[in-house]
């Protein structure tokens, strides 16, 4: 990793010019030219090739190549190693994001007719390709850059340009391009990390220098100061990080891509580097646990309990987020709202509040901002607590949905298209999907059988129930397993209803089997190799069972499958609190370990969830049919795209 | 015998409630029972081993009786059983060696010798013969005339044999001797198999090794805080073991005594278990074919190693080993606790009163006490006498056992 970086710190400055900083550089003269600036450009708007709305985004670009090239070719090394210093060392402070620069292109930069050597249709040919990322790039170089001072950097790069002026230069444009945009491509990764540094690095400079922009805080005490100063870093970030999500977005849908088959590297906790720049990012302030489990090092471990006064206590100063998505959250970090189905509504319920409550800033597309706004949300949900799968699935959906949202729509329209594509879903692939699955289980139930289910699913509960009112005679066994004890609230439920059950722990899972005919059991994702990533003891229970030869079904909608694969239960997990696992309730006689956290030696782990072997698994009860686990990658391949992209 | 009554009784008393926790406590205070029922037992004049017998036979009944599925009680019974046999066995040889040789044998047997009373040569002969022969289906069968002869000497128990052997012989006040003896070495034996069994935990406990254990044994803390004095450094992944969450209190001492421990959830077992090299587990009993009758949990963590490959050891002193071959031991050598442990009746006393159709309540709590672990599941035994395969268990049970006792039970005629 370190060495990576240090090979990153050399290459970076030579991105910055291709990609980011130029056009940007260019930009900006517009909006310090304000008045003035829609006159100038209109010559060469006339000049491009049609009229239309495309030509002023078009132009940068070009300019922008020619200029790096000129920098290249030129071969002016001293200016460039002055500028590079300059970024680094000085941090550029540029005024805050201002969409117009990038979406009307801000032509200003034609004011230098010079840089338009090169012909029009070629340009037009390439636009599309460098369109895309340029765009982003310079929404997160504004972004990212505080205001004022520009000028330095124009005065340096000016100068530059005159030589690079020449036309021998376009050839060398035209082989510069598609370079640049398959860099632009292939490191995606390396143009997030860089937005975020830059971020922090002009964060960590308005820090220090008071800045007038944040003038509200004028009258209060230096405290309060310094609180709105983060709330405005964050702001910031989250800004820059959305951006950076649109512009993969934007990658995304390009036909071409190949990133697209290979899910995100997820999060690694024990990548210190990372970590503190996500905490830098993020509204949550976590402390790490004490006695941290060494195994489980790449997980978050955080000292629970501490972030829920602590959000409670910034309602009012989160503005960016929506009530809908703080209570939603809140939910989640309480423990209020749990299991898969259930978390995915909730989330999906919130977001179509927010949509609709939702209305695009001037001079922002909706289709941008509202992906930028959604991923924001996102990522509190994460630091309200990790993303399920099936949330996971259901946010790429709107994601999706709100990328190929048509331009022609009005805003209105567009929401309501969106609120209805929501409604879709949480229709097809949750309600409908699971009165599917309910029908097809229940004909695995016969008179006489012994029904086992482990922990808490609402599938199973309601094919328990739907057999019940079929009249089929049946026991149910419910297993149970601490800390949660979900099975206790079904058992409650099942009771009521008439059903007769049998209530026993997870231990004793081997005793019961005896008399047991069937399995039913919930996951929270299907793995694409077959792995059932679910509720902890979910292993263990499918074990026993195959070890006494008795049929395992699982019951999951397929929204929930996963291309992922996962062998184990380790290098992909959550960790709970451990001090349920401590505290037992209502026996006080368990208290042996009261001040658990001050013995270094003694970890306590509260595993979430485990993977069970495909070959414990007789059957997948989906909505699109009873399957065996080797058909869960058909059903990822053949319909997981159809819904998603 | 008022006291040793009362002793018996207190005892059963305790047994039935449950009192007595662990077989080690079991069988300790068990074969302390028996070497006061022995040592208050009068012999009769002629076949003492058979008074004696039938005297341990008459309590362990009781004993067993009061708690079936404390097999550690059996198991010292027959162990006492057998060492009365033992016994009479010796002093039968050595009696014949005496007669035979009449010559060399140190003084105080040769003085005990003669004291003898008119020991009809035959009598001894057919001892000598029935005793020294190796165990087969043929002393089985001449063993019954013997046997059926037993019980009109003690048929009414202590106070006939009482009345009858007014004078005791010093031959019999040897045997008893010679009994009570061996029964102290048992109960000495049964106190310190912790230490005999932890020592061998080096030769089985590498450096960073990761162990996962379930519930609480005093045999297994002895043996990893042993591994750990000898500088060994592993970790330690203890499973709670509900409903009683014992593995919080062997966490507790682990770390106390300086071992990296990670506690977790009994359902993480199978997520963990990939990482562990070896799985070290205490056991309630062993049976003869190899079985284990352990802590509820433990089926579901033998079942995990043996996907993962990874060792299942079972930690057995020898007073756990029963020489009985189990058959449906989760239901027959099973107890079901308190559901309280689960549920809370307060929480629950809403859905007691649903009933089915026929009257049956809908909500049943199962609640069991102990996992049996068949044989194949089980990599290694490691008692005080070394480590053994599950196959080789029948035989080192033959050891300790004489086959005549398995069935422990007054003779029929004794019966009420």
């Amino acid at each position: 990793m370190d060495a990576r970086r240090a090979s990153r710190t050399v290459i970076d400055p030579k991105v910055r010019h291709v990609g980011f900083f130029t056009p940007s550089a260019d930009a900006l003269p517009a909006r310090t030219q304000s008045g003035p600036a829609t006159a100038t450009p209109s010559p060469p708007l006339s000049e491009s090739p049609a009229s239309n709305s495309l030509s002023p985004v078009m132009i940068p670009p070009s300019r922008h190549l020619s200029d790096t090239v000129a920098i290249r070719t030129a071969a002016v090394p001293v200016p460039d190693s002055a500028l590079r210093r300059l970024d680094s060392g000085e941090q550029v402070p540029v005024g805050s994001y201002n969409p117009s620069e990038s979406l009307l292109g801000s032509s200003p930069v034609a004011s230098s007719p010079s840089s338009r050597t090169g012909d029009g249709t070629l340009e037009f040919s390439e636009e599309n390709s460098v369109q895309w990322y340029r765009r982003s790039g310079s929404g997160k170089m504004a972004s990212s850059l505080p205001g004022g001072g520009f000028e330095s950097v124009a005065a340096l790069r000016m100068p530059l340009e005159v030589p690079g002026k020449s036309a021998e230069v376009v050839p060398k444009v035209q082989n510069e391009v598609p370079a640049s945009s398959e860099q632009a491509k292939a490191k995606p990764t390396k143009a997030e990390r860089r937005a975020l540094q830059e971020a922090q690095r002009a964060a960590k400079a308005e820090g220090r220098k008071p800045t007038p922009v944040s003038g509200g805080g004028a009258t209060s005490k230096p405290v309060k100061q310094s609180s709105q100063k983060k709330e405005m870093q964050k702001k910031e970030t989250t800004a820059v990080a959305s951006s950076v999500v649109a512009s993969e977005k934007k990658g995304g849908d390009r036909p071409t891509d190949r990133r697209k088959d290979v899910p995100p590297p997820r999060m690694q906790f024990d990548d210190k580097s990372r970590v503190e720049k996500a905490k830098k990012r993020s509204v949550v302030n976590q402390t790490e646990a004490k006695n941290r489990v060494e195994l489980f090092r790449h997980l978050p471990q955080y000292e629970q309990g501490t972030q829920l006064p602590d959000l409670e206590s910034k309602f009012f100063q989160l503005d960016p987020m929506h009530p809908a998505i703080y209570k939603v959250g809140l939910k989640y970090l309480a423990g209020d709202i749990s299991g898969g189905n259930a978390r995915c509504i909730a989330m999906l319920k919130a977001f179509q509040e927010a949509i609709s409550d939702y209305s695009t800033p001037p001079q922002k597309t909706l289709v941008r901002d509202l992906t930028a706004k959604i991923s924001s949300y996102v990522s509190f949900f994460i630091e309200c607590r990790p993303l399920s799968i099936s949330m996971g699935n259901a946010i790429r959906f709107i994601k999706s949905r709100v990328a190929k949202l048509p331009l022609s729509l009005s805003e209105s329209e567009a929401k309501s298209t969106l609120c209805s594509e929501i409604d879709r879903f949480l229709n097809d692939k949750i309600i409908v999907a699971d009165k599917v699955i309910v029908r097809h289980a229940a004909t695995k139930i016969r008179d006489g059988d012994v029904l086992l289910t482990y922990g808490s699913s609402c599938v199973v509960e309601m094919i328990f129930l739907y057999a019940h009112e079929l009249g089929k005679q049946f026991r149910v066994v419910i297993v149970d397993s601490r800390p949660k004890l979900e099975g206790q609230a079904l058992l409650h439920r099942l009771v009521a209803k008439g059903l007769t059950c049998t209530y026993t722990h997870i231990n004793a899972v081997s005793y019961i089997m005896h008399e047991v005919t069937r399995v039913f059991l919930g996951a929270a994702s299907v793995l694409s190799n077959g792995t059932v990533y679910s509720r902890v003891g979910t292993a263990c229970v499918a074990m026993v069972a195959h070890a006494f030869c008795i049929p395992v079904l699982v019951c999951c909608e397929a929204y929930k499958f996963h291309e992922r694969v996962q062998l184990d239960s380790i290098c992909s997990n959550e960790l709970g609190d451990p001090d349920a696992v401590a505290k037992v309730s209502g026996r006080t006689d368990v208290n042996y370990l009261e001040n658990w956290a001050n013995k270094d030696n003694l970890q306590l782990l509260n595993l979430m969830y485990d993977a069970t072997p495909a070959d414990y698994i007789s059957m997948i009860v989906t909505d699109y049919g009873m399957i065996p686990p080797t058909s869960v990658p058909v059903i990822v391949r053949e319909y997981g795209r159809e819904h998603l992209y | 015998m008022p006291d040793v009554h009362t002793l018996v009784n207190d005892f059963v008393i305790k047994l039935k409630r449950r009192k007595i926790e662990g077989s080690q406590a079991t069988a300790k205070l068990t074969a302390e029972l028996l070497r006061s029922v022995i040592s208050s037992q009068r012999v009769p004049y002629t076949n003492q081993a058979g008074a004696l017998i039938d005297a341990v036979n008459a309590v362990g009944e009781q004993l067993i009786a009061a708690n079936p599925v404390e097999l550690a009680v059996g198991n010292i019974v027959r162990r006492v059983l057998h060492i009365i046999r033992e016994e009479d066995l010796s002093l039968t040889t050595a009696a014949m060696a005496g007669l035979n040789m009449s010559t060399v044998s140190d003084d105080e047997d040769d003085g005990d010798r003669d004291n003898y009373p008119v020991l009809s040569a035959a009598v001894v002969a057919a001892a000598a013969r029935s005793t020294l022969r190796p165990p087969s289906l043929q002393t089985l069968l001449e063993d019954i005339p013997d046997a059926a002869a037993i019980p009109h000497t003690s048929s009414s128990g202590d106070s006939e044999g009482k009345s009858k052997s007014a004078d005791k012989s010093s031959r019999s006040r040897k045997l008893k001797h010679d009994v009570i003896e061996a029964v102290n070495e048992l109960i000495q034996d049964i106190c310190t198999c912790h230490e005999q069994i932890a020592e061998q935990a080096v030769e089985h406990i590498h450096h960073n090794e990761v162990i996962l254990t379930l519930g609480s044994s005093k045999t297994v803390l002895e043996f990893l805080f042993a591994a750990k004095e000898k500088k060994r450094s592993f970790r330690v992944f203890v499973a709670e073991g509900a409903p009683r969450y014992q593995g919080h209190l062997l966490a507790k001492e682990l770390v106390a005594r300086g071992l990296q421990t990670t506690l977790i959830t009994d359902s993480a077992v199978f997520a963990m278990i990939s990482r562990v090299n070896m799985v070290i587990v205490g056991a309630h009993a062993v049976m003869a074919n190899g079985g284990v009758i352990a802590p509820v949990g433990l089926n579901m963590v033998a079942l995990a190693a043996q996907r993962h490959a990874v060792p299942f050891v079972v930690l057995a002193g020898s007073h756990k080993l029963c020489p009985l071959y189990p058959h449906n031991p989760e239901v027959l050598l099973n107890e079901l606790r308190s559901p309280s442990e689960l549920l809370d009746f307060g929480e629950f006393s809403d859905c007691m009163d649903f009933r089915s159709g026929t009257g049956s309540p809908l909500l049943h709590v199962v609640n069991p006490t102990f996992d049996y672990v068949p044989p194949k599941l089980v990599s290694l035994f490691i008692t005080d006498t070394g480590g053994h395969n599950p196959s080789y268990m029948y035989r080192l049970i033959a050891d300790y056992y004489s086959a005549d006792d398995l069935v422990v039970q007054r003779r029929p005629g004794t019966g009420s």
